[in-house]
């Protein structure tokens, strides 16, 4: 089991998610440079947070342009479970693997504390390890992490069971209260929240680790 | 090969909060401007591009504009080819 993780220029939380998935949870991983196009042996991909290539232009836009993502979107589009956190989130959808698109907050501070989600696992294969309904906690760190789409597209979202994590007090604007969101066929989930930042009962709760230590069972 | 000189303007969309643009308007009335009923912060991209003709070039600044510069999904884009300077490459 070796989980490929993504590192662009930029990228700042590519460590805490290799150290969450090897020294947390006893997985093995890959550092995939942006450049690499080779994704052989790899059981999962994660897109970790930062701000890929400096987040110019909007965030994630040039990073969809990335040698690698292009064997990332054929992963995914054969099935491969992909994870994206935070800037990685901003990147499936500035891909296209995910609707919709991330906006500056509401209030335009830069959050970085603890959020209360409900989790509403549905198909989404990254979420098997939670119940219905469940209310857990993890961090945000995010400036532009207000999800938005229109009206139309929320509606079906919601009905086809894609928004499968909700912010139970919306922090920073989002529609719906999405703080993440899976693709239909349920192997592609894009999240704002950091899972990584809460696999270890020492630094502040192991809520993410379900999540994280999912791609074991995959 | 011709040089075409033009200018993308990309803006939120209307139905796209602005929250760098009320903070902006804020300010404004803070400088003792009370007037300010609407401001939007957008962004300008200034370009050069070599194409064989106008049509070309035209057509590669929508692809540009269309699936870089702006995301369609909270954005609106907007291109003026200001000029021409065709001839001018050694």
């Amino acid at each position: 089991m070796t989980v490929g993780v993504v590192v662009f220029p930029g990228s700042n939380c590519d460590r805490d998610v290799r150290w969450a998935l090897e020294g947390c949870l006893g997985l093995t991983t890959r550092f995939l440079w942006h450049e690499d196009r080779d994704l052989a042996g790899l059981d999962a991909v994660v897109i970790p947070g930062g701000f890929s290539y400096g987040d110019y232009l909007r965030c994630g836009a040039i990073a969809r342009f990335a040698p690698l993502l292009e064997g990332v979107r054929d992963f995914a589009e054969r099935g491969g479970p992909v994870l994206g956190i935070c800037n990685g989130f901003q990147v499936l959808t500035e891909m296209g693997l995910l609707p919709g698109a991330l906006t500056r907050n509401a209030k335009l501070h830069f959050l970085c504390e603890p959020t209360m989600l409900t989790v509403h696992p549905g198909a989404c294969q990254w979420l098997g390890g939670y119940a219905e309904g469940e209310t857990i906690q993890l961090p945000i760190a995010h400036g532009e992490g207000r999800y938005h789409c229109d009206p139309a597209l929320l509606d079906q979202l919601a009905g086809d069971g894609q928004i499968v994590l909700r912010y139970a007090d919306n922090p920073n604007g989002s529609v719906g209260d999405v703080a993440g969101l899976s693709n239909r066929a349920g192997n592609v989930l894009g999240l704002m929240p950091h899972p990584e930042r809460a696999c270890d009962a020492l630094t502040g709760g192991i809520d993410g680790a379900r999540l994280l230590s999912s791609v074991g069972t995959v | 090969m011709p040089l075409y000189q033009a200018r993308v303007l990309v803006s939120l969309r209307p139905s796209v909060l602005d929250p760098a643009g009320e903070a902006t308007r804020a300010a404004a009335a803070r400088l003792g401007v009370d007037g300010v009923r609407r401001l939007r912060i957008g962004k300008a991209v200034d370009l050069e591009l070599e194409a064989p003709d106008r049509a070309t070039a035209q057509a590669q600044l929508e692809q540009l504009s269309d699936r870089l510069f702006a995301n369609p999904v909270i954005e609106n884009w907007q291109l003026e080819i200001s000029e021409s300077a065709e001839g001018q490459q050694p």
